[in-house]
């Protein structure tokens, strides 16, 4: 059917019927939640929606319903997010598969609504799965599958399903959707894993007849050991995104991954980057393909965790590897992005040169002609031996 | 607190607690207790209400009682005490 990006993340919300959807509008999500009281409205879901005053509450009303034993669905952008801030790592420090949609959109200032990928970037730490969409049935998608992800045994976190602000958000594309009841019977009802509090063993979730105690002040004493198990916790989920692929593959015939390669199996150069821009570089790797040129490229899908392993394995023996994202880390030796690609090939034998391009800060479109660009200047690195320019700016005016 | 304490494989995700608050014996935190004069108490209770740890319980025939476990020893019921009956000890 036809969708935009925000219309898919709120259909594949409706089908999933959660617990509680607690939202507040802010452009370019506010389809997301307005399409979702329509539903309740229509009363097609059983979900309690919270009209909440602000982001801030709403995160905090899902932290609770999701504590409660409930499935809980927000969605925000931008400043939205910024206002969630505390509540991202209470979430994911009390281990609570809350699945929210984040239309991404530049943060203010100067206020500008257009996509960037500055919010979620930002968020990258706060301890949530993240998931970056190409286009509006990557949404869809992905927002069915975030609820195995985020509430597999072994992971228990919440889960971020990132889609370009007006990119996708706003543009209606053709979504192949799945039967109400496929969709209830891959999602299933929210298991619980076990857990040992003051009053014995019970389930993970608050139930006044086996009181459990959530979110204590947490001291030098046990904090460190409660991080350490978030960090294993991304680890697990490194296992835990692959199986939940395959069983989405049994009923969708659409098989995801961490990574999607294109092209490069030959390539002597290559792009990788997160979002819908890489509809573009796909283009623009035919073009230089039809010139004689052997690019590639690597569609992130899944940047946090950060699948290590099977970059590695997908860059093989590339000689050059640009990185282009729509984030600047302000004084950093260069985008997120860049920094973690660096990083995971700092103490590899094998590694390309790479390099980092950031373009689309406040929505600014970049073509195919700028890709393309881009790609020659890989080239041109490659033909050296050597980046001339570690980061480079596309799209901006001197 | 020296025992020795779970790592993070054996804790219970979620930083959940696993010991309520009274399983906190806050009673060695202090060097005094309270001890009760019977015969100038009142039964007025205020030492109950007082104790910043619940820690000082009314007896079924009205006279207060503290429990030594959770006793800080912070003096506060008697210095609140109207006629006098609570005098800090060592413990």
């Amino acid at each position: 059917m036809g969708l935009n990006g925000d219309e898919a993340a709120a259909y594949a919300a409706k089908q999933v019927n959660p617990d509680i959807v607690a939202a507040y509008p802010i452009t370019p999500q506010t389809i997301i939640v307005e399409r979702f009281s329509e539903y309740v409205a229509d009363g097609e879901v059983d979900t309690e929606f919270v009209a909440v005053e602000s982001e801030h509450s709403a995160l905090s009303s899902c932290v609770g319903a999701a504590a409660a034993g409930g499935r809980a669905f927000t969605a925000t952008a931008a400043n939205g997010l910024a206002l969630m801030w505390e509540i991202t790592y209470i979430a994911s420090s009390l281990r609570l598969p809350i699945v929210m949609a984040v239309a991404n959109r530049a943060l203010s200032g100067p206020i500008n609504i257009h996509n960037d990928h500055s919010d979620t970037m930002g968020a990258r730490d706060s301890g949530w799965i993240q998931i970056y969409c190409e286009n509006s049935q990557e949404v869809y998608d992905a927002c069915i599958e975030a609820w195995m992800m985020g509430e597999h045994p072994c992971v228990q976190l919440p889960v971020m399903v990132c889609l370009d602000g007006f990119t996708l958000s706003h543009t209606m594309e053709n979504v192949l959707t799945l039967p109400d009841d496929v969709v209830q019977e891959f999602v299933g009802e929210r298991q619980f894993i076990r857990v040992k509090g003051h009053a014995g063993e019970t389930e993970f979730r608050l139930n006044v007849e086996t009181p459990l105690t959530m979110g204590p002040l947490d001291l030098q004493d046990y904090y460190f050991e409660h991080k350490m198990q978030q960090v294993d916790a991304m680890n697990e989920a490194l296992k835990a995104i692959p199986e939940v692929d395959a069983e989405y593959a049994k009923v969708s015939g659409r098989r995801y991954g961490f990574l999607h390669p294109y092209k490069m199996d030959d390539a002597e150069v290559a792009l990788i980057g997160l979002g819908s821009a890489m509809g573009t570089v796909r283009y623009a790797v035919d073009e230089l393909r039809d010139e004689g040129i052997k690019a590639g490229l690597i569609k992130m899908r899944v940047f946090r965790p950060f699948p290590e392993e099977e970059l590695v394995k997908v860059v093989g023996d590339l000689p050059v590897l640009g990185v282009l994202e729509k984030a600047a880390s302000f004084g950093a030796p260069g985008g997120p992005l860049y920094e973690e690609v660096k990083t995971v090939f700092y103490d590899r034998e094998r590694k390309p040169l790479i390099a980092d391009f950031i373009h689309g800060l406040g929505g600014r479109d970049t073509s195919p002609k700028m890709i393309k660009g881009v790609y020659k200047s890989l080239l041109d690195a490659k033909e050296k031996g050597k980046v001339s320019e570690k980061v480079s700016f596309v799209g901006v005016r001197e | 607190m020296s025992e020795l304490k779970p790592g993070w494989k054996d804790l219970p995700k979620g930083a959940v607690s696993t010991k309520s608050s009274r399983d906190y014996e806050t009673g060695d935190w202090g060097i005094e207790r309270p001890e009760f004069d019977r015969s100038k108490c009142t039964k007025c209770m205020l030492c109950h209400f007082y104790c910043p740890e619940g820690a000082i319980t009314v007896r079924e025939d009205g006279y207060t009682e503290v429990n030594v476990k959770y006793c800080k020893g912070c003096g506060i019921c008697a210095e609140e005490c109207p006629v006098s009956c609570i005098t800090m000890v060592m413990k």
